[in-house]
Formats: C-alpha cells, structure tokens, sequence
C-alpha cells in the first residue's frame, strides 16, 4: 500500500452502444510520469475508452478518477481543464485557423479578459492577447512549428499537422495525455521524429502519457507498460517484454500483421 | 508589431468612414438627392447591421440560424411601442429593440444550443413564424393592419448603429473570445477537448447576433410609417442569409458587400418580388459553380493588401463525423 492516490484510476468503467459493450469492466491506474501504451486490433475499443476518460461519452459502468476525484458526467471541456488533454485519431485542427491560433485556442480558458474588455479594447484585452501570443510563439519553438505560425494549420504537410495537434494539447497544460494513434499514416522518418518528440515532451513537461499505437516497434521501444484491448477487455498487461510473449496476445492479434 | 500595423489599419477605416458619412450627410441636408436614394442608403445600413449579426452567429460560429427575420421583427416592434406607445425618446427605443431581441434570442439559444446537431436551423425557422403569427393576434400592436410609427430614423442614426455593429462584432472576432466561437465552427469536439465551454460561446454569439438584429429592427421601423407582421416573414430571413451565404462563410467584409449589392438590386426589382426571388436563385446557383466559397471565401477585405505564400497540399482527409 502507498499513500499515493495513482494520477487516473479507471475502475471497472464500460460503455455500450444499444446492444455491442464496446469497452467493459475495463480497470486501467497510471502513476504520474508513466508513459503507457495501450494496443489492440481494429474496434477493440481503444478510441471509445479514451472517448470516456475525456467526457465524450459517459460511461454507462463503472468510474473514473483524476488525482482521486471522480470524473463522471463531468462535459469534455471541464475535464480538460482539469487536466486530461487527448489527440485524435482523424486529425482534428481548426483547419481555417492559422497555427498560432490552434494554440491560443488551447489557452482559451486562461484568459484574463473578458468578453466586453475585448469588446471595449480596453488596455486588459491588448495585454491579454500579447501576453497569449508571446507564450503561444515560445510554445510552437519548441515544436520546431514557429517558422509555421501564420499559416492555416490546414495548409500544413501531414506529419507537421499531427506534430500541431500534440503541440496544442500540450498547450491546453496537461496532466494526462491521450495520444490516438500518433504515427498513423506517417511514413518511417516521420514515425522516428515522432519518437524523438514523445521522447522530448516527456522530458520538457511534467506528465503521464497513454499512447494508443498500431506500430508495435513505436510501442515497444517508449512505452514503461502496455495494455492490451481486445472486443472492448482488458486481456493483459504489463512490460514490452512481458506483453510480446503472452499468449492471449498472440491469439489476439493472429491474423493481423504483427510488426 | 502587428497590433500597431493593424491599429493604423484601423483607425485609416474609421476615416474612411466618416468621409462617407460627411459626403452623404452633405448630399441630403443640401437635398441633392431624391427620397428613393436616401431610402435605399437607410436600408443598405440596415441591411449591413442584419448581415453582420448573422455573419457572427453562422460564417464565425458555424450555428446555422435561419429565422433571423424574427429577432428583426421583435426588435422593431419592441422598439416601435417604446417611442410610440409609451412615448419614450428614440435612442432609448433603439436600445430596448437591440434589448427585447437579444431576451428572445436567449430564450431560443439555450435550449437549442445545448444540443449539437440542427436543432437550432428547426428552432429559429419556427420562432420566425411563431413571431409574425404572435404579432398578427395581438391587437395592442394592431394585429394584421400594423402599428404606426413615427419616421424618425435619420442618416446619422443608421450611421452610428452601423458603425458600432461593425466595430463589437470585428472588436469580438478578433479576440480569444473571437478565437473559441470560430473553434466550434471548425471542429465542435476539437474545441470541447481543447477546455473550450462551447454551449456558453455559442449562445453569446446567438445574443450578440439577435441584439443587433433587434437594433436593425428599431431602424427598420422607424424608417416606415407603419410595420406589419408581413414585413418579417420567412423571405426577409431568406434574403439576410442570402448576404452571409453570398459573401463568404466567415468573411465580415464579404457579408457586407453582399449586403450592399443585393440592396441595390433588389430596390431596382422592388415592383417585380418574383423576378427579385428568381434573379436571387439564379445568383446563388452561379456562385455554387464557379464560387462556391462566397464572394470573399473566408478571407477580409485587408487580407488583399497583403502578400500571399502558401506551403505545399496537407492531406485531404476531413469531414470526420465520428469521434475518433
Ligand atoms: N458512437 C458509437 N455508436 C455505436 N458504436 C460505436 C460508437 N463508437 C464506437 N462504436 C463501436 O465500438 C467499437 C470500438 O470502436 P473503437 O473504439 O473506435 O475501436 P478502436 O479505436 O480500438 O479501433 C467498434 O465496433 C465501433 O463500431
Ligand atoms: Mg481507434
């Protein structure tokens, strides 16, 4: 027994569509600075669990708790703010926004000034909004994205789009992150930037990362543990080492490409 | 940097404007022109106030509302028994329309709102119409035969309400606030995960959007000598989404050069509506194929005194409808 409450702990949490459990009595508990994988064949349930962690669906069993306090039924934006920020699968960028201001989206809920400051330009609104812009440009150097401040986030090249979305949920200041898939469609130079960033953002930010990857070479080299999905379970977890040996797993993923 | 170029900008706009503003203001206290063109000025300000206040709620926000005429309605009306039936000084009947209007639009906005999906297109149609049948039966306000108004909207009135719709409604865009409403017209879940409380900036933008529709309305009624619910049926609500649609989704200045040019046209084909509603379609059908992005796609006027650059194509994958 420790005294520390572990930074999520997802309790027996479930959710079903009509008749199909797309995840069940699913228990998940990470500790603050963990970077963990969660993996599983296509429609295991993986994106409908992170759909749950982040309020877009509620779960219809079970609860789930940040820094021990419960979560359920709160909206997506207030459990954001309380510190769990995702990517997702199909990148979602405000595409007719520019770069920058994906980010100061991200800052939104840390404004200090109000709608009629805004509206009035009182001298709150300008140094609000400069403050916003001056961190959202430190911010994207670090992403190596400044030199694509002014451009539409939809004019950027794929891997840079994907770069931006982790950038800006990185922006919204995390506890948690949820990364769906990352290196998807990304070709191998691509993938091996994204290694190197996942590996830098661990280290700049203080945070728990839950990564969902196809690329088992991806997860097996960054993640501390796995989990494994399969038809809305848990079939096992553990190491990389432990995870690539276990039986269920293997039974799991015959038939799919195992990389 | 950019907030001083963007200031000079600015204020360059406002000069720009006042000249307008002196030139006609001359050319009708020296009686230069006809009471046909000086009508038709009033309602291009108008028309640029209702354009402008949907170009919030449907180009910034992405909520499709389709009864616009309704919060116009409410405004002239609610203004029209402040200054006539309680004998109240009209820029105080301007403000209670601007006021009346945004309560409706707060009563239709939070429930319709909450909801994702097209529940507010059903619930604004349907206020549209519930508004002209309300005032049809209510003999306070002279049912089907109208209610007379006084003829106190001037050129320095419609001036000044314009302007200030202009400068909120820019002033609001461009801001976090601006920012967070153009998030959820880009990608409604995006921008919940991004800790963005997307019902609370949808209805504001619905309230500053019927507020000043409301304005319009106390302008609009008190340029006649008498309004009747057959003023604001679903075909005023037709043309004002015709501006915003006309002009370019997200584009203010777009919406109001449609506003501008549909005015003139339309005050050319005042005595054939049919021919007007034929010519708006055939328009409209134009600018689907060969623009169909609106006179101004998303872009602002400003943006074309700007050099352009682009990088290479991103992926073509979007109109995702699940949430993966
Ligand atoms: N909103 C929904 N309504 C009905 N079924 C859904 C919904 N969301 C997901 N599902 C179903 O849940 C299952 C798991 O999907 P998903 O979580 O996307 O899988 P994965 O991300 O592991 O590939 C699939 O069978 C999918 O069709
Ligand atoms: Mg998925």
């Amino acid at each position: 027994m420790t005294t520390n409450t572990p930074l999520l702990k997802v309790d027996n949490a479930g959710i079903q569509f009509g008749g199909l459990k797309a995840v069940q009595g699913v228990n998940v508990e990470l500790d603050r600075g963990e970077l963990v994988g969660l993996i599983g064949p296509n429609g295991a349930g993986k994106t409908t669990f992170f759909n749950l962690l982040t309020g877009v669906y509620v779960p219809t069993e079970g609860s789930i708790s940040l820094n021990g306090e419960k979560l359920n039924k709160q909206a997506p934006y207030k459990i954001t703010r309380k510190g769990i920020s995702r990517t997702f699968q199909n990148i979602r960028l405000f595409s007719e926004l520019s770069v920058i201001d994906n980010v100061k989206v991200a800052y939104h809920s840390l404004a200090k000034h109000s709608i009629a400051s805004s509206i009035f330009r009182v001298p709150g609104h300008f140094s609000g909004e400069t403050e916003m812009h001056e961190k959202a440009v430190e911010f994207l150097k670090i992403f190596n994205l400044d030199r694509f401040m002014n451009e539409k986030a939809k004019n950027l090249p794929y891997g840079q789009q994907r770069r931006l979305e982790i950038a800006r949920a990185l922006a919204a200041n995390p506890k948690l992150l949820l990364l769906d898939e990352p290196a998807a469609g990304m070709n191998p130079q691509e993938t091996q930037e994204l290694m190197k960033l996942i590996a830098l953002i661990r280290e700049k930010f203080d945070l728990t990362v839950l990564l969902i990857e196809h690329d088992m070479a991806l997860v097996m080299g960054v993640c501390d543990r796995i989990y494994v999905l399969d038809h809305g379970q848990l079939i096992a977890q553990g190491t990389p080492a432990e995870i690539r040996n276990d039986p269920k797993v293997i039974e799991a993923y015959l038939g799919e490409e195992v990389s | 940097m950019t907030i001083l170029k963007s200031a000079k900008g600015f204020w360059l706009s406002i000069l720009l404007s006042i000249i307008l503003f002196a030139i006609i203001q001359f050319l009708i206290i020296g009686e230069y022109l006809n009471g046909f063109y000086i009508n038709t000025i009033f309602f291009m300000g108008i028309n640029i106030i209702l354009a402008v206040s949907l170009h919030l709620i449907i180009g910034i926000t992405g909520q499709f509302s389709i009864g616009h005429a309704g919060f116009l309605a409410v405004g002239a009306y609610a203004s029209a028994v402040v200054s006539m039936k309680l004998g109240l000084p009209f820029p105080l009947a301007i403000i209670m329309g601007g006021l009346v209007a945004a309560i409706a639009g707060l009563v239709i906005g939070i429930p319709s709102l909450r909801l994702k999906g097209d529940y507010l297109a059903i619930a604004t149609l349907g206020f549209g119409e519930i508004v002209r049948i309300v005032f049809l039966n209510i003999d306070y306000v002279g049912g089907a035969s109208g209610l007379q108004v006084s003829h106190l909207t001037t050129w320095p009135w419609v001036f000044v309400c314009m302007m200030i719709t202009l400068l909120v409604i820019r002033n609001f865009t461009n801001s976090t606030h601006g920012r967070a409403c153009i998030s959820i017209r880009e990608d409604e879940t995006a921008a919940d995960a991004m800790g963005i409380n997307t019902t609370y900036y949808k209805v504001v933008a619905f309230v500053i959007g019927s507020f000043f529709a409301g304005i319009a309305g106390s302008l609009y009624a008190h340029n006649f000598y008498i309004i009747q619910p057959s003023n604001f049926g679903f075909l005023k609500s037709f043309d004002i989404l015709i501006y915003v649609v006309l002009g370019g989704l997200g584009s203010m200045s777009g919406a109001v050069v449609a506003a501008i040019l549909l005015t003139i046209i339309s005050t050319f084909l005042q005595d054939f509506p049919e021919t007007r509603m034929v010519i708006y379609s055939i328009l409209l059908i134009v600018m689907m194929i060969y623009r169909p992005q609106g006179l101004m796609g998303t872009r602002e006027i400003t943006s074309f005194f700007k050099k352009k650059k682009s990088v290479e194509g991103g992926p073509k994958d979007d109109n995702q409808h699940t949430v993966a």
